[in-house]
C-alpha cells in the first residue's frame, strides 16, 4: 500500500500530521509518539520577537470542544532555531514552522530568516492574525491581503509555503483561490472559529481575552464542508484539519478533497491519536482493498 | 509518565461533597512523588471532552489515589464511577515538592481540598523524619471541623496538627493562614509547603516572612498536561523588578517556589 503524499513539494511519508500549537516542539509528545513515524511535525506558532501570550484563563471547555486564547506564546524565532529545531532534526520526519506576523514585513522577515535555518522543510503561514496595521482584522479575512502576506513571503523564501485559511469569512473559496493565485504551494484549514462563553455563575466572559479560537469535534461539520469548497476551487494541495479524533474523522477530510490530515487538539485528550488515526487509515484501506491513499482524495466529489 | 486505562479500586464519599478514589495503577504509584498529579478523562464521550487535573494523594503498593471536591461537570460524572469502572489516566505529571532535609523545620499548609497533595508529601517527610515528626506542623482549614480531609490520618502519622476553621469548630477561628502567621512567629521554620486557592496563596505570600523557603502548588486550567499547549500558563518573575514571564503549570510546575510567582 502507498501512504506517500507530496503537499506542494514537503514529501510525508503518510498522509498525517499535526495542528499547529497542539503538539508543541514535537519533544513534549515523544513519549507518547514515535515522532519518525509522523508525515510530518508542524509545530507552534513562531513571531520574530518572543511573546509572553495572553492572561489566564487562556482556555474554556465547550460541548465537544474548547475554546482557546494563548496569544502565540512563543520564544521568537532565533530560539525556536536554536533550541527546537535541532532536537526534531534527530527524527525522519519533516518539519513545518508555522510563521505569524503583526505586519507584512514581519513575515517577510521570518520567511527569509527560516529559509536559511537548517531543519526546515516548509511553512505554515498563518494568516489568522490581526493585521495591526489594518485596524486588527485578520490577513486572511480579506482575499487581497491574504493573497498580499503570500506573495511577499513567496519572494523571500524558496520553501514550500502553505497558507493556513482562517474559516471567519464569508467565501473561503475565493480566500483559497487568491492566495494560489499568489504562489502558495498548498492551503490548510481550518484555523479556529472564533467564539465566546459566558460564565453565567460570574457574569463574565470564560476567557480573559474575551474572544477565542473553538476547535474540537464540534468544528468538524464546518471544517469538512471547507474543504469540500476549496477542492473545487484551487488545484494546489490541501490539509484538513477541525475536530479529528480518529480515522473515520481524517477520511471525512481525505474524501472531500484533502492530500494530509492534521490532528489538533485530540492530542490533549488521546496523546496517541495522531498514531491512532495513521492505523486506522491503514487499516481501511486494507479492508477496501485501496493501494494508494491518493484513490480517496476527494472521492466524495465523484459520488455527490 | 504513562497513558493507561486503570481500574478503579474504589470511590468514596469521605467528607460532603469530596470524594477519594483508589486506582490499581502499578506503574504510577511506583514513580509518583508529592506534588505531582494525574490528568484523568471523566468517561469516553466528547462531553466533557478535556482531561480533568487531580493531585496524587497517595501512592502506595500499587495503588493511586485523588481526593477530590464534585465542582463541575467533569467530576460530578467523576463521582458516579464505581469499583471496576475503568479509567483513562495520564501520570504521573509534573514536578512536585523538594523533600526536606532532616533536621529542618517544616510547616505543611493547606486550604480545603489543597489538603489533597499534602498527605502524600507528609507520607515521605514522616520517612525521613522518623521518631522526629514534632519538627513538622500542620495547618488545615476549612469553613467547618468536618470538612477537613484527612485529618486523623495525618494525626494517626504523628505529626501536629492545628486547624482553623471559620465557624470556630476547629483549634483557630479563623483562616488557616491567620493561625499559620500566629503560630509560625516562634517556630523559625526553614521551609513551608502550602496548597489551596489563589486567596490563600496571596495571603499567605504575605504572612511566610523572609526566611523560610516556601513550595505552593498551583492550579490552572490545562488541556495537555504535558507542556504542549500552553494553556495553563501562569505568571512567574523574570529578571530584575517588574518583569515577568509565563511558566507551564503543567510542567514546569504545578509546585513553584512562592517567591518566584507573581500573585
Ligand atoms: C495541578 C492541579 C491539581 C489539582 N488537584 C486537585 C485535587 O487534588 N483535588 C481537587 O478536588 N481538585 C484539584 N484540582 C482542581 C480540579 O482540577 C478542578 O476542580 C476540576 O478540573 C474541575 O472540573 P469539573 O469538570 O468538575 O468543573 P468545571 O467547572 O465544570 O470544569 C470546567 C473546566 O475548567 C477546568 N477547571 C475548573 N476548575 C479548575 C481548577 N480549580 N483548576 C484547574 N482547572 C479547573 C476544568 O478542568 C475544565 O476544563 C487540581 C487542579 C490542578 C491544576
Ligand atoms: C491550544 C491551541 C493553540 C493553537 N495555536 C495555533 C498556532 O499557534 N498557530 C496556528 O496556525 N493555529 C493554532 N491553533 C489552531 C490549530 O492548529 C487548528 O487549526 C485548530 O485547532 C483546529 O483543529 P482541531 O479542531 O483538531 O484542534 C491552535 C489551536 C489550539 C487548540
Ligand atoms: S496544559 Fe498544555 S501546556 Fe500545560
Amino acid at each position: 500500500m502507498n501512504f506517500a503524499v507530496n503537499i506542494g513539494g514537503i514529501r510525508m511519508k503518510n498522509p498525517v500530521t499535526t495542528a499547529s500549537g497542539t503538539f508543541g516542539y514535537g519533544r513534549e509528545y515523544a513519549g507518547f509518539v514515535d515522532l519518525n513515524r509522523l508525515g510530518a511535525v508542524v509545530i507552534k506558532g513562531v513571531t520574530l520577537l518572543p511573546r509572553p501570550g495572553n492572561p489566564t484563563p487562556r482556555i474554556a471547555e465547550t460541548p465537544a470542544g474548547m475554546l482557546n486564547s494563548i496569544g502565540l506564546e512563543n520564544p521568537g524565532v532565533e530560539a525556536v532555531i536554536e533550541k527546537h529545531l535541532p532536537y526534531l532534526a534527530r527524527f525522519d520526519v519533516p518539519v513545518i514552522v508555522n510563521i505569524a506576523g503583526d505586519t507584512v514585513d514581519d513575515y517577510v522577515k521570518l520567511a527569509s530568516r527560516l529559509d536559511k535555518a537548517p531543519g526546515v522543510a516548509g511553512l505554515e503561514v498563518n494568516i489568522s492574525c490581526p493585521n495591526v496595521k489594518k485596524g486588527g482584522l485578520a490577513f486572511g479575512s480579506d482575499p487581497d491581503t491574504a493573497a498580499g502576506v503570500i506573495r511577499e513571503v513567496r519572494a523571500a523564501t524558496r520553501l514550500p509555503l502553505i497558507a493556513k485559511l482562517s474559516p471567519n469569512v464569508t467565501d473561503i473559496s475565493a480566500v483559497a483561490e487568491s492566495v494560489a493565485g499568489a504562489g502558495a504551494d498548498a492551503v490548510s484549514l481550518i484555523n479556529t472559529l472564533l467564539g465566546m462563553v459566558i460564565d453565567v455563575n460570574t457574569g463574565r466572559p470564560a476567557l480573559a481575552s474575551v474572544m477565542g479560537g473553538l476547535s474540537g469535534p464540534a468544528v468538524r461539520p464546518v471544517a469538512v464542508r471547507m474543504v469540500w469548497q476549496v477542492y473545487r476551487a484551487v488545484n494546489i494541495p490541501i490539509i484538513g484539519m477541525g475536530g479529528i479524533t480518529c480515522a473515520e474523522d481524517a477520511l471525512q477530510f481525505i474524501m472531500a478533497g484533502a492530500s494530509a490530515v492534521a490532528v489538533g487538539m485530540a492530542s490533549f485528550v488521546n496523546p496517541r491519536a495522531t498514531m491512532e488515526v495513521l492505523e486506522g487509515i491503514e487499516a481501511y484501506m486494507r479492508d477496501n482493498n485501496v493501494g494508494d491513499i491518493k484513490e480517496l482524495i476527494g472521492i466524495a466529489h465523484e459520488r455527490s | 509518565m504513562f497513558n493507561k486505562k486503570y481500574t478503579i479500586v474504589k470511590n468514596e464519599e469521605v467528607i460532603p461533597g469530596h470524594r477519594l478514589m483508589c486506582l490499581n495503577a502499578p506503574e504510577i504509584a511506583s514513580r509518583a512523588a508529592p506534588g505531582q498529579f494525574l490528568h484523568l478523562r471523566c468517561g469516553d464521550g466528547q462531553d466533557p471532552i478535556l482531561r480533568r487535573p487531580l493531585s496524587i494523594h497517595f501512592a502506595d503498593r500499587g495503588r493511586v489515589y485523588i481526593l477530590y471536591r464534585i465542582a463541575g461537570r467533569g467530576t460530578s460524572r467523576l463521582a458516579l464511577m464505581a469499583r471496576g469502572d475503568i479509567v483513562d489516566v495520564m501520570g504521573p505529571l509534573g514536578r512536585g515538592f523538594t523533600l526536606p532535609a532532616p533536621g529542618e523545620r517544616v510547616a505543611v499548609v493547606g486550604g480545603g481540598i489543597g489538603a489533597a497533595p499534602l498527605f502524600f508529601l507528609l507520607k515521605k517527610i514522616g520517612k525521613i523524619y522518623g521518631k522526629k515528626k514534632d519538627m513538622v506542623r500542620v495547618f488545615l482549614g476549612a469553613s467547618t471541623l468536618a470538612m477537613v480531609p484527612g485529618a486523623a490520618q495525618i494525626r494517626k502519622m504523628g505529626f501536629p496538627l492545628d486547624i482553623a476553621a471559620d465557624d470556630g469548630s476547629g483549634d483557630f477561628k479563623g483562616t488557616v493562614v491567620d493561625m499559620f502567621r500566629k503560630e509560625a512567629k516562634n517556630l523559625a521554620l526553614d521551609r513551608v509547603y502550602a496548597c489551596g486557592p489563589p486567596p490563600m496563596i496571596r495571603a499567605l505570600a504575605g504572612a511566610v516572612g523572609p526566611d523560610p523557603a516556601v513550595e505552593v502548588s498551583v492550579e490552572e486550567r490545562m488541556g495537555c498536561g504535558v507542556g504542549a499547549c500552553l494553556s495553563c500558563a501562569c505568571k512567574v518573575r523574570a529578571g530584575e523588578g517588574e518583569g515577568f514571564g509565563y511558566a507551564r503549570v503543567c510542567t514546569d510546575g504545578p509546585v513553584f517556589d512562592l517567591r518566584k510567582l507573581v500573585l
